[in-house]
């Protein structure tokens, strides 16, 4: 068994395990690669089925192409698909393309508070329905108690300290000093009523293993991760106002592969494209405490 | 693709583990473009002189305390492969990031101080390393700069440390003097001790070997779930899981336990695979089978061809305890098995091993960072191995209040006084000869789900008044029902058997009274049967021969009289009719009968 279906075998296990033991579970999908393959992981776990729901968080401001490729994928897999969005931020244009907030406010109020407001029922979610094609207004709010998140360990440093099963409590506050320990194949599958649980299968997954997956499994992903032709590509996807493409002539999944082994991107961190990193002295982890994936 | 090695880096606080690795990280210019430039500069920004540790302080908690609060996750290559070098954090507080840590890696590195010599945490974690299951563990004698790369300190530590080792049955693979601050034998065995012939660090990380899958190990396979999707036409059903030793073709018969239900492979399933008659250890499979039983989360499927797993109720074990409160008696626990997961007390503690100098102790209690020796005992029986047969199948944590608190391996299954009931059971399961219908269709068929409905109370408070109209009820909403008094099996299946008068012809009495319902019960038949006084003993044998889940307890009346655990409670004769639809109720909400609104 090589490395690679080590990996699959170990986030299958995982998917399997969040849906044994959780009642209210979704999945996050962000549309980029990471969530996809996790995703893809779920129809390898449950054969060919994905029988818990999508979550995306819209912010308004995603690349047009990111929403067609989430919708036409979930009418041809009979997803479960969901969004959800902070549509008060919105009205009052607090936003940081509107000139009224600052990067990391914005994604405060967009992502984060989106988040958890779709999570715990307190914001509307919007269901595809897969007769019509068109969102409608979901009839669900019960609270999600387990939350299945694409992060990978590699991706920056706070993220290399969590835990397959990461608890958050009722604020979804992570107490990264009192974390529950995992060992062996044994997770945290209990919680106390109002804590809810996000789970991270791919946790041991770098950039390079996800493209080679990608690879190997032929798993379609959004065209902007490729160079069109004019030699720019995206490394990591976000909202159009903050992330922005790399330099890069890597046209396929080959390409992109070979340049993460030996070109130039060996050494540079996969979210230098990403503006509000930069802005937090701290990396995401002031973000991620309150919630940020 | 090169392979990859998991190795944790594990030892008393302070002892110097986040230098070595950041020393090594620099060294094979393994960071990140800029980080180190970046790190020194913020030194001097903040005036203080630089420490290789600071690379792997990615935290700014971290940094605030200095210590490493959990297990971080640095990513390294050599020529050969590429690594993972888990940082566990080396205060005692921090044992249960230790622990998640360590349970992640092949191999471990223990990092000892030559200044400091050999501390709590030098001998706790070497021997929670070993219960963890890590067989290769290279000891780095660090600091060397600080006792001025004397060889006389350095043998001194070897030579404690081995012995100590040995006690626990830990053979290392090495001895090696390092200092991550002046960069002695990390990456390069040049350095200032002429007196070691040894190899370097990063040659004795690429000299541990990965440990290869065993296939000749029997066949285990603890299930996940069963899956039946129906949408898309999908009509198969399959039992999920991971092989977690050996490996198994179709066409082969299967054994569950702890019921002792056979069947056969009939396919191996997956999505965008090529199809495939074999699965091996290590693989998250699915199976489809044969012939069609009832099946659960926490069964294990073995080998029918293979040595059989244990089944018991009473387990004597090692474990490591982490809770804040600890571990006493008369108190219920969860143990969690693989996939299983079962009620629990402690029944005795045998010794309590101090894991810092492995002296015994007698307690009544296991504290935080203790590890003890104890016996069990599960509120039903499990299937699983001994350690020295198997060890994944033979790892457990413990459950309170939400959090895993402890964990370790099974060293023996023990005795219990329900064994004579199990045997009998697993032994009708194994000879079963299974109908073609299968017990989905008889569900379909009838519109309902077997199960047993066991009211009991005190003498007189309308048990069969309660139990005879909930017939007439059910009956006449067309349900395929029986009631079944325990008077009725007394004198011609149990004629053979006195009067109930002494404990064994009352026990024998209830196992025969439970096969007689498990024959209606797999005829699809939902069963009505009263008892007067249960006890918990009791319920414990009907519980053996027919599947928990198939049944529920109702007590009537108001007084309790035994100590039964029960479902519900019903008036009885002070209102038959509520009794009853209590009763429908209770079979509504939990899926055996159809719930109209």
């Amino acid at each position: 068994m090589d490395h690679l279906e080590q990996l699959e075998n170990k986030s299958i296990y995982i998917l399997r395990e969040a849906y044994a033991n959780f009642k209210n579970l979704c999945m996050l999908w962000s549309i980029g690669k990471d969530s996809t393959v996790l995703l893809w992981l779920a129809r390898k776990a449950f054969f060919s089925h994905v029988p818990i729901p999508l979550v995306h968080i819209d912010t308004a401001y995603k690349i047009p192409e990111m929403i067609e490729y989430r919708d036409k994928l979930a009418m041809e897999w009979s997803l479960t698909m969901i969004y959800g969005q902070n549509e008060e931020a919105l009205k009052a244009k607090r936003t940081f393309p509107d000139g009224n907030a600052d990067r990391i406010t914005c994604c405060r109020l967009l992502k984060t508070e989106a988040l958890v407001n779709t999570l715990n029922g307190a914001g509307k979610r919007y269901r595809l329905n897969l007769e019509t094609g068109k969102y409608e207004v979901d009839t669900n709010t019960e609270p999600y108690t387990g939350v299945i998140v694409g992060a990978r360990a590699d991706e920056e440093g706070s993220r290399s300290k969590e835990r397959y099963f990461s608890p958050r409590d009722q604020e979804s506050i992570w107490d990264i000093g009192d974390q529950p320990p995992e060992f062996w194949n044994q997770y945290k599958t209990d919680f106390a009523p109002g804590t809810h649980v996000r789970v991270h299968p791919l946790l041991d997954w770098t950039e390079l293993n996800i493209w080679e997956y990608i690879k190997r499994e032929n798993i379609p992903t959004v065209s902007l991760y490729y160079n069109q032709g004019e030699g720019k590509r995206y490394r990591s996807l976000g909202c159009y106002p903050c992330t922005f493409p790399v330099e890069s002539d890597a046209q396929n999944v080959d390409e992109i592969i070979e340049e993460l082994k030996t070109g130039k991107f060996a050494n540079i961190a996969e979210r230098s494209g990403r503006a509000q990193d930069k802005d937090d002295g701290g990396g995401l982890e002031t973000l991620r405490r309150d919630g940020y994936m | 693709m090169k392979e990859q090695m998991n190795i944790v880096i594990a030892g008393h606080v302070d002892h110097g583990k986040s230098t070595i690795i950041g020393r090594m990280l620099a060294d094979t210019k393994s960071l990140p473009e800029g980080k180190l430039e970046q790190v020194k500069a913020n030194c001097k920004l903040n005036s203080k002189p630089f420490e290789y540790a600071f690379l792997l302080d990615a935290l700014k908690d971290e940094q605030a305390q200095g210590i490493t609060i959990d297990s971080a996750r640095v990513f390294f290559k050599t020529e050969k492969r590429h690594y993972i070098i888990i940082d566990a954090p080396g205060h005692i507080e921090f044992l249960k990031n230790m622990v998640s840590g360590a349970s992640r890696a092949e191999a471990g590195l223990l990092v000892i101080d030559a200044y400091e010599g050999i501390q709590e945490n030098s001998r706790r974690h070497g021997y929670m390393l070993s219960m963890l299951g890590i067989k290769q563990i290279a000891i780095l004698v660090n600091k060397m700069d600080l006792v001025n790369y004397d060889p006389k300190v350095y043998d001194a530590i070897v030579k404690e440390y081995r012995e100590f080792l040995a006690k626990i049955d830990v053979e290392p693979k090495c001895f090696i003097p390092v200092s991550g601050r002046e960069g002695d034998n990390i990456t390069s065995s040049i350095n200032h001790m002429d007196w070691y012939q040894g190899d370097c660090l990063l040659d004795i990380l690429d000299d541990f070997e990965k440990e290869k899958p065993d296939f000749k190990k029997p066949f285990r396979f603890p299930v996940q779930d069963v899956y039946k999707f129906t949408n898309k036409k999908d009509d198969r059903r399959i039992v999920a899981g991971n092989v977690e030793s050996g490996s198994i073709k179709v066409g082969t018969e299967v054994v569950f336990y702890p019921s002792g239900k056979r069947s056969r492979i009939k396919s191996i399933e997956g999505f965008n695979i090529d199809p495939k008659d074999t699965a091996y250890v290590g693989e998250s499979a699915g199976f489809t089978l044969e012939e069609q039983i009832y099946v659960t989360r926490g069964d294990i499927m073995t080998n029918a061809a293979e040595i059989k797993p244990e089944v018991a109720r009473r387990l004597r074990l090692n474990l490591f305890w982490m809770g804040k409160e600890p571990f006493v008696k008369n108190k219920d626990y969860f143990l969690k098995v693989g996939t299983t997961k079962v009620r629990c007390r402690l029944e005795e503690i045998h010794r309590l091993i101090n894991a810092s100098d492995l002296n015994s102790i007698q307690s009544e209690q296991v504290n935080r960072h203790d590890v003890a020796e104890c016996t069990l005992q599960l509120n039903k029986a499990i299937a699983f191995d001994t350690v020295d047969q198997i060890a994944t199948t033979s790892r457990f944590v413990i459950v309170d209040d939400y959090e895993i608190v402890g964990g370790g391996i099974i060293k023996e299954p023990l005795e219990d006084k329900l064994a004579w009931v199990r045997d009998k059971v697993i032994l009708r399961n194994y000879k079963w000869e299974k109908s073609i219908i299968t017990e989905d269709q008889r569900a379909e068929k009838y519109n309902q789900k077997s199960v047993m409905i066991i009211l009991t109370g005190p003498q007189k408070v309308g048990k069969k008044e309660v139990a005879k109209s909930l017939e007439a009820n059910l009956f006449n909403d067309g349900k395929w029902v029986y009631f079944l008094g325990i008077g009725n099996v007394l004198y011609g299946v149990d004629a053979d058997i006195k009067k109930q008068d002494n404990a064994e012809n009352r026990q024998e009495h209830l196992r025969r009274l439970s096969e007689v319902g498990h024959l209606l019960l797999d005829s699809g038949m939902i069963l009505i049967v009263t008892a007067v006084e249960l006890t918990q003993d009791d319920l414990e044998i009907i519980k053996t021969t027919i599947h928990p889940d198939k049944i529920k307890v109702v007590w009537v009346g108001d007084e309790l009289t035994t100590d039964v655990s029960f479902d519900a409670k019903v008036p009885g004769l002070m209102d038959v009719d509520e009794s009853v639809v209590k009763l429908k109720t209770i079979l509504q909400d939990n899926g055996f009968i159809y719930k109209p609104w």
